[in-house]
C-alpha cells in the first residue's frame, strides 16, 4: 500500500513538474507570439493601402486624405532627420557624461549624479512634449533660431536648412528635445561599457604617461567602441520610435520642407493626430503602413544594437 | 615641453567639455522640474482631486482622470506582472539549452525598446476594432503588453543572481523543480521581482502614446472598464493642446503630479532594491 501511495505521489510530482515547466515555457513562447503578432496585425492593417499604392508609398510625398493619395515621404524623412539631430546632440553629451562618471567624479558623487540623469528618462514623453512646447520653443524661437538664421541661413547647401521664420515649433525643436530625451539612455549603456575595461589595461596607459584625456581616447573607446556604438543604436531606437514629445513641438504640417526651422511631421507624430479621426479603409491602412514602416526600423535599428553589445559581452566572456 | 603642454591643455579642455556635458543634462532635468512646479504647484489644490474635468471655460478637476489612470495602470500591471514572471522564469531555469529561450530574450529586450504607439495600434487592431468601442480594458491590455518586457526582463535577472547551491541544497532534500522554483528561487528574489514590477508601473504610468487609440478619453466619471475611460496623460495631452487657459492650467497640474508620481516610484524602486536598474 504504501509503496503504491509514493509511487502515485512521484507521479503527481513528476506531472506538476512538466506542467510547471511547460506553463513557463508557454509565457516564455507567447513574448515572440507577441512580436509576431505586432507585425502580423499590422502588415494585415495595411494591406489595403499596400495594394493601392505598392512601392510608390515609399517615394511619394503626397498625404491627401480628400484624394485619397498617401505616401511616406514626408513622415519617414521627419523621423530621420529629427532622429539624426537627436543623435548629434546625444552622442557626445553622453559621452561626456559616461566620462564624468567613469573617471572625474568623486566617489561620493557618483551615485547621486547617476540616479539624476536617470531621472531624465524617468520623464514621461508628454511632460518633455508640454514643456517643449509652452517654454521651450518660445526660448528658441527668441533667442536661437533668429540666430541660426542669420548665420547659417546664407550658407551654401547648409543654407536650406536654416530657411523660413523663426516659429520655435518644427524639425529643430523635436530633434533637440528628442536630443535630450535620449541622454540618459546613451550614457548608461555607455557607462557600463566603460566599466568592463580591465584596469590593468587603463594603468598600463596611465603608467606610460598618459593624460586622462589620452587613456579615454586611446584605450577605453577602443577597447568599447562595439558597446558605444550599440548605445547609440539604442539611443537612435528610442528616438525614431518617441511619439508624444513629437507630437507637441514638430508642427504636424503634413507637407514637404528640407529646411530643420518648418514645421513638419514624424511617423509617430502623424499616427498620434490622425488615427482616431482617419475615415474610409486606405487612409486608416496608409496610417498603419507608415507604423509598420516605422516598427520595421526600429526593430533592426535595435537588434543591431542588442547583437553588437552582446558581441561585446562575449569577448569579455572569452578572456575570464 | 611644447607638446607637453599642449597634451595637458587638451586634457583639461576635454575633461572640462566632460563636465559640461554632465552640467547640460543636469541643466535639463532641474529645468524641466523647475517649470512643473513652477506652473503646477499653484493650481494643485483640493479640487483637483474632488472634481470632475471640466468644460472648457469653468472650472473643475481631474478626478475622474486620475481613477481612470489607477485603474488601468493597476489592471496593465495585474495582467502583465504574472506573464512576465513566467516567462522570466522560463529564460532563467530552464532556458540553457534550446532555441526558444535565447531567441525570446532577444526578442523582449527589443520589445523593452519598441515604440509604444505600435502597441496602441496592434491593440487597436486586435481588441478595439474588433469590439467596435474603444475601453478601459484595451487600455490595460496595452500598458500589459509594455509591462510584460520590463517584468520578464528583472525576473530573469533577478533568478539568475540566486546562487546554484541554493537550488541544489532543495534538490537535495528531494524537492521536485516547480517547488525548488517557486518555494526557494522565487522567494530568494522577490525584492528583485518587485523591483521590477515597480519599474514597469513607473514606465507605464506616464505613457500616452497606447491609450491615444484604445482607451481614448471620457469626460464624464466611469468606473466601466468596458467604456472609453479618462486617464491622465491623455487628458493632459487634449488640455495642453486646446485653446483654453483652463484647460492649459489643469494639464500643468496634471503634469506636476503625473511626473512626481513617477520620479517618487523610480527613487522608490531603488530604495527597495539598492542597485542600478536597467534602462535598456
Amino acid at each position: 500500500m504504501t509503496t503504491l501511495k509514493s509511487g502515485s505521489r512521484e507521479k503527481l510530482q513528476a506531472f506538476l513538474d512538466l506542467a510547471f515547466k511547460l506553463v513557463t515555457r508557454f509565457f516564455a513562447f507567447s513574448v515572440l507570439a507577441l512580436l509576431a503578432g505586432i507585425i502580423v496585425e499590422l502588415f494585415v492593417g495595411a494591406m489595403p493601402a499596400i495594394h493601392a499604392f505598392g512601392w510608390k508609398f515609399f517615394v511619394t510625398t503626397d498625404w491627401d486624405p480628400v484624394n485619397v493619395k498617401f505616401g511616406s515621404v514626408i513622415q519617414v524623412y521627419g523621423t530621420l532627420v529629427t532622429s539624426l539631430i537627436a543623435l548629434l546632440i546625444g552622442i557626445p553629451v553622453s559621452f561626456g557624461i559616461a566620462l564624468y562618471l567613469t573617471e572625474l567624479s568623486p566617489t561620493w558623487l557618483k551615485r547621486p549624479l547617476g540616479i539624476a540623469i536617470e531621472l531624465l528618462a524617468g520623464i514621461p514623453s508628454i511632460i518633455y512634449g508640454m514643456w517643449g512646447l509652452f517654454i521651450f520653443a518660445p526660448h528658441l524661437a527668441d533667442h536661437f533660431q533668429p540666430w541660426l538664421i542669420d548665420h547659417l541661413g546664407p550658407l551654401p547647401v547648409i543654407g536650406a536648412l536654416f530657411q523660413g521664420a523663426p516659429m520655435g515649433i518644427g524639425m529643430l525643436t523635436a530633434g533637440i528635445i528628442l536630443g535630450i530625451m535620449i541622454i540618459p539612455f546613451i550614457a548608461s549603456v555607455m557607462r557600463d561599457v566603460f566599466e568592463i575595461v580591465p584596469p590593468t589595461l587603463k594603468e598600463s596607459a596611465y603608467a606610460v604617461g598618459c593624460t586622462t584625456w589620452e587613456v579615454v581616447w586611446n584605450v577605453v573607446l577602443p577597447y568599447t567602441k562595439i558597446g558605444v556604438v550599440g548605445g547609440v543604436m539604442l539611443g537612435l531606437g528610442r528616438a525614431l520610435g518617441e511619439t508624444m514629445a513629437v507630437t507637441f513641438v514638430i508642427g504636424n504640417a503634413q507637407n514637404f520642407s528640407i529646411s530643420l526651422l518648418d514645421p513638419g511631421s514624424s511617423i509617430a507624430s502623424t499616427l498620434a493626430n490622425e488615427f482616431n479621426e482617419a475615415f474610409g479603409k486606405v487612409y486608416t491602412a496608409s496610417l498603419i503602413e507608415l507604423g509598420l514602416i516605422m516598427f520595421v526600423i526600429t526593430f533592426i535599428v535595435l537588434a543591431l544594437s542588442k547583437i553588437l553589445l552582446f558581441q561585446l559581452g562575449k569577448r569579455e566572456g572569452e578572456k575570464t | 615641453m611644447n607638446l607637453y603642454y599642449k597634451r595637458r591643455f587638451i586634457n583639461g579642455l576635454n575633461l572640462t567639455l566632460s563636465m559640461v556635458a554632465m552640467g547640460f543634462g543636469l541643466f535639463w532635468l532641474a529645468w524641466i522640474l523647475w517649470t512643473l512646479v513652477d506652473r503646477g504647484l499653484s493650481i494643485v489644490s483640493v479640487d483637483v482631486f474632488t472634481h470632475m474635468t471640466p468644460p472648457p471655460g469653468s472650472s473643475g478637476g481631474l478626478l475622474n482622470a486620475i481613477a481612470g489612470s489607477i485603474a488601468m495602470t493597476v489592471a496593465g500591471v495585474a495582467i502583465g506582472t504574472p506573464i512576465g514572471i513566467l516567462a522570466g522564469t522560463y529564460l532563467a531555469e530552464y532556458g540553457q539549452k534550446g532555441w526558444l529561450s535565447p531567441t525570446t530574450r532577444f526578442i523582449n529586450d527589443i520589445l523593452l525598446s519598441a515604440p509604444s504607439i505600435v502597441i496602441g495600434l496592434f491593440v487597436y487592431e486586435v481588441y478595439v476594432a474588433s469590439t467596435h468601442h474603444f475601453s478601459g480594458w484595451a487600455g490595460s491590455f496595452a500598458l500589459a503588453l509594455i509591462v510584460i518586457p520590463v517584468v520578464v526582463r528583472t525576473t530573469e535577472n533577478m533568478l539568475k543572481l540566486v546562487p546554484n547551491g541554493l537550488r541544489e541544497a532543495a534538490f537535495a532534500l528531494g524537492a521536485p523543480q516547480w517547488k525548488v522554483i517557486s518555494l526557494v528561487t522565487l522567494r530568494a528574489s522577490k525584492a528583485g521581482i518587485v523591483t521590477g514590477v515597480l519599474l514597469a508601473l513607473s514606465r507605464i504610468s506616464g505613457e500616452t502614446a497606447p491609450l491615444l487609440f484604445t482607451a481614448l478619453n471620457n469626460s464624464f466619471w466611469s468606473a466601466d472598464m468596458n467604456a472609453p475611460m479618462a486617464n491622465l496623460p491623455v487628458v493632459i495631452f487634449q488640455f495642453a493642446m486646446s485653446p483654453y487657459e483652463d484647460w492649459h492650467k489643469l494639464a500643468w497640474a496634471g503634469a506636476l503630479l503625473i511626473t512626481f508620481g513617477v520620479l517618487g516610484l523610480n527613487i522608490l524602486t531603488r530604495f527597495v532594491f539598492r542597485s542600478k536598474t536597467t534602462l535598456h
